[in-house]
């Protein structure tokens, strides 16, 4: 251990809602008067009768009202290893470039030949992913990870209606352990979803696989190595089972750190998969996008990708917009996806280099598997599949089981404290929560060992306080920009508010219902 | 070889000694869980790193050059994406560190984000005079698919009916959501003509139509060609009796000037959130939001993540938390609404700081501004010989330009028109041939009486 952690103590501005702000007449910006009077030019009835009611601030108190704001995020200005968004450093050089107007002012329906560096972009990039997966084509229209898989099942569908197999192929199997996009994005499509629970080595069998193996299969959604950090050495067997079935296998390559440049998802059977761009490819969380998810498959697939598919004419050199694709399962989302997204991913890539990103992947196993000594040596932490004896990958599931047992305080409340010390508080675990009070820790390449170092002596300290003080790990965090929220009022429906508009009434009504 | 400026851990004394306390014998030794088969057998050939930014920004720079932006030439493209003025706060604190980086984080410990979330969705609320407001989904084609699978969990029924001349972008996104035919779940999407005169929904055709079968009908407002549609209430009026949700499309920029679409009888709104504040970026602005009555019928199907005020430990303070989130695929997979992941919440942000700069007169303002100059460009286009505006009234921002009179096509106007630095206005002659050759202009506050008097020379240059 090297220290004893410190508190730290979030900005705290007792900032009021916006909607209370601002005074009548106040203006935050205005606009060139008309050169002719517009009164007329709304049709009869369609005339707004009453203004909306929004704050009338100055440009000024705007400001300051979000710097403020601003202030009270923890998020990655303390140490986030928050496990299966693989956090990295969102270069800043990205940012900057995002904002020139050859990026920002470019309008997606403007003619090939103005926005040549754009397709080039996305070309040079769709080649570095084909490199790292195999595949044969990749398009950027998902808007993040789980509209990638929502793609694949869409692909899927125009796979098996040209196969005249669509009625006939109506399962889609899954594991436990995927991430929930994958068989919601499924029955979303229209798919009955098998989902395979877990086994002794942390993963399901190979019968169980067969078993719900059948003329019935569309495709297999599957993530590997998954969030407890284990990979499936069966996988090669499972895409084989997959393909004799006449099925699909798609990768979730969602945990891609641990494994780039090492496999192929191609070489290893799989006929599509997707990259997340706003973690592994360090474009930036965003607090959750604007994202991609790259969805990347084989030449026997590519005709069914969502349209347009950019294309470079070797002759000329010159790269275009390729609409013309008949059998095109349409669109998933409009226009060519978030291009300002895939110009930072290929900055990310090209600024790590191939050695770059085989380096950085044995940086994250590295400090995965460093990580777990310390916090093994912790008392009341306990290793998701304890049976599972060799090296995790980049990630591992941990559980605070025995803490609770001793001290009734589980991972919420530790989590809660853990931010007193400027931790972000960890990800737990999708649901349904496999190991007892859940947390994933994921240090990626991007968290030096002494931030490592600081997260486990954190988690180590607040461990020693939940048994000396439990009433204050019980009531965190104390350092933060609010005390503990109430969960459950937005739970009732004559609570929850959305809007302020309906906050305004609900409060009126309750305050009426008290007065009787 | 020299440690890299985004990997800590890259010193060669620092990897020894978290090696060492592993116990483990090489960093390769940790890789033992994949099987030796699994791994590739072809070296990786990626282009050369670019490990300085020094070379690493002007490599893109390069790149990016290649690019001609509307900024530096003059653009009437709208369909779907809009070139508005950004201002310049917004870019400030939607660049935030904290705010760009924040992943997920605890409503204390990342209180100002969800504070942020609330008041993006509290003035969209009152934009469109809807109680309650989802965090936005990915785009107005997938708000109004999300919308209309929505309406049909709620009436069970599996056909919707949209106008026939709709954004084809949009459609194809409506069309994707709704599954194809030979999916036992399909939701049939049947078009409604539109009147050929008045460009607005053909309400006889509506009326032939509608049935009990409908889980709901879609319009939009302004609609795909610009128009405003002034039926909104006998169509709403119709669904209704029919049983069907009445689900509008609008973008909010014009909300200053029309009236909120539950004022004609909408029961759920859905729509655009790029015109509020986000860059075009070359359709990566895109963002879209779902909004209704606050009834637990709705509230109950949203497949948003929702974000409600509720109180805290302390009597005086406000607190921002999650709210019916279990409904999500999140809580419940394949069982959830549709799905929930990573959307346009930075976006979101934006859209919050854009709103709270305008107020109710910067949105009347730049209302009334897009209105006199988007009509003053359709007069002036009008009076360019040979070429004729479709419908020179009741339109906002977006306005139909005809120049089969000039024996030439659209596409040769919009070439010659690059040639002057001119980016005409989106070609419509393939996805609605009726209209012969006709584009569909965009006018709005950025565009200048000299901007508008340059395409119409140069359009007279043209079509002489």
């Amino acid at each position: 251990m090297s220290g004893t952690p410190k508190l730290i103590h979030q900005a705290r501005w007792n900032e009021p809602v916006v909607m209370e702000m601002g005074v009548k007449g106040r203006r935050g910006i205005v606009f060139p008067r008309p050169e002719t009077d517009a009164a007329a030019l709304v049709p009869a009835g369609m005339r707004r009768r009453q203004a909306p009611a929004l704050p009338e601030m100055t440009e000024h108190d705007v400001l300051r009202h979000y710097l403020h704001l601003s202030q009270q995020v923890l998020g990655m200005m303390g140490v986030s290893l928050f496990g299966t968004c693989t956090m990295k450093y969102n270069p800043r050089v990205s940012e900057a470039l995002g904002l020139r107007p050859q990026m920002a002012e470019i309008h997606p329906l403007q003619d090939d030949s103005t926005i040549q560096g754009l397709l080039e972009i996305v070309h040079r990039f769709d080649l570095i992913l084909r490199e790292l997966s195999g595949m044969d084509q990749f398009v950027f229209q998902a808007a993040g990870g789980a509209d990638a898989a929502y793609t694949h099942t869409c692909v899927t569908r125009g796979y098996f209606a040209a196969k005249g197999e669509l009625e006939q192929r109506n399962e889609i199997i899954t594991s436990i352990q995927a991430h929930p996009c994958n068989p919601a994005t499924a029955a979303t499509a229209g798919f009955k979803v098998v989902t395979l629970m877990l086994e002794e080595n942390g993963y399901p069998s190979i019968e169980a696989l067969k078993a719900a193996l059948s003329n019935r299969t569309a495709a297999l959604m599957i993530n590997n190595p998954d969030d407890m950090g284990v990979y499936n050495p069966q996988i090669v067997e499972w895409t084989k089972l997959v393909k004799q079935a006449g099925g699909l296998a798609f990768y979730d390559h969602a945990n891609f750190n641990g494994v780039m440049g090492r496999i192929r998802a191609r070489e290893l059977g799989f006929d599509a998969c997707m990259f997340m761009l706003h973690k592994t490819f360090g474009g930036p969380k965003g607090g959750g996008g604007p994202a991609v998810g790259a969805y990347g498959c084989s030449a026997e697939l590519a005709p069914f990708l969502p349209k347009p598919i950019v294309v470079k004419d070797e002759a000329t050199g010159l790269y275009r917009m390729d609409h013309d694709r008949p059998d095109s399962v349409g669109k998933v989302r409009e226009f060519l996806g978030n291009l300002h997204i895939v110009m930072r991913a290929y900055v990310w890539a090209r600024a790590m280099g191939g050695d770059g990103i085989k380096e950085a992947a044995d940086l994250a196993v590295l400090a995965n598997n460093y990580m777990e000594k310390k916090l093994l040596a912790i008392p009341g932490v306990a290793r998701s599949n304890p049976e599972a004896k060799t090296w995790r990958m980049e990630m591992t599931r941990y559980g605070l089981g025995p803490l609770k047992e001793e001290t009734g305080l589980g991972v919420v409340e530790v989590g809660n404290r853990m931010t007193d010390y400027g931790i972000d508080a960890p990800w737990l675990s999708h649901e349904p929560w496999v190991v007892p009070e859940p947390f994933t820790p994921e240090a990626g390449e991007l968290w030096s060992k002494e931030d490592i170092d600081l997260w486990c002596d954190v988690l180590a300290k607040v461990c020693d306080e939940a048994r000396s003080d439990p009433e204050m790990v019980r009531t965190a965090p104390h350092n933060a920009p609010i005390g503990r929220v109430d969960g459950e009022a937005p739970e009732d429906p004559a609570r929850w508010a959305t809007t302020w508009r309906a906050w305004q009434r609900k409060r009126a009504a309750l305050a009426q219902q008290a007065a009787e | 070889m020299t440690a890299h400026p985004w990997m800590a851990n890259s010193v060669p004394a620092i990897k020894e000694a978290m090696l060492r306390e592993t116990g483990a014998p090489s960093i390769e030794a940790l890789f033992e869980q994949i099987p030796e088969a699994h791994r590739t057998q072809h070296a990786f050939n990626l282009p050369p790193a670019l490990r300085s930014e020094v070379e690493l920004r002007r490599h893109m720079l390069q790149l990016l050059a290649k690019n001609r932006s509307c900024e530096e030439n003059l653009s009437f493209l709208g369909a779907g994406i809009w070139q508005h003025h950004v201002p310049a706060i917004v870019d400030e604190v939607a660049g935030r560190s904290e705010f760009l980086t924040s992943v997920w984080g605890t409503a204390m410990s990342d209180h100002g984000r969800n504070q942020a979330w609330f008041e993006f969705c509290s003035q969209l609320g009152e934009l469109v005079a809807c109680d309650f407001v989802g965090l936005p989904v990915y785009s107005w084609g997938c708000a109004a698919g999300n919308a209309i699978r929505l309406a049909s969990r709620l009436n069970g029924r599996r056909r919707v009916l949209v106008p026939a001349w709709m954004d084809p972008e949009r459609l194809a996104v409506i069309r994707q959501y709704c599954e194809p035919e030979g999916m036992a779940s399909h939701i049939a999407v049947v078009t409604v003509a539109q009147d050929a005169t008045t460009g607005l929904l053909d309400l006889a055709d509506l009326r032939a139509k509608i049935s009990e079968g409908v889980t709901a009908v879609y319009f939009e407002n302004p609609s795909f060609l610009g128009l405003i549609e002034t039926q909104g209430e006998a169509i709403a009026h119709l669904a209704h009796q029919a049983g069907a949700q009445v689900i509008v499309g609008v973008d909010p920029i014009s909300l200053g000037v029309l009236a909120p679409p539950p004022d004609y009888g909408a029961d759920i709104v859905v729509g655009t959130t790029q015109t509020l504040g986000a860059h075009m970026s070359a359709g990566g602005g895109a963002g879209g939001f779902i909004a209704s009555r606050d009834e637990e019928r709705y509230a109950r199907e949203y497949p948003t993540l929702n974000i409600s005020i509720t109180t805290t430990r302390n009597p005086s303070e406000h607190g921002f938390a999650l709210s019916l989130a279990h409904q999500s695929s999140y809580g419940m997979r394949e069982q959830g609404k549709d799905w929930t992941g990573n959307s346009v919440y930075l976006t979101a942000i934006a859209n919050a700081v854009y709103m709270s700069l305008m107020g109710p007169e910067g949105f009347r303002e730049l209302g009334e501004l897009v209105l006199a100059r988007s009509h003053a460009a359709a007069r002036r286009i009008a009076a360019v010989p040979g070429v004729a505006v479709r419908w020179t009234g009741g339109f906002f921002r977006e306005f139909v330009v005809d120049f089969s009179g000039t024996g030439q096509t659209v596409a040769a106007v919009n070439k010659a028109l690059l040639a002057r630095g001119i980016f005409g206005g989106k070609d419509l002659s393939a996805d609605i041939p009726a209209l012969g050759q006709s584009a569909l202009y965009a006018v709005t506050e950025i565009h200048s009486p000299e901007d508008i008097e340059r395409l119409a020379l140069a359009l007279e240059e043209i079509v002489r």
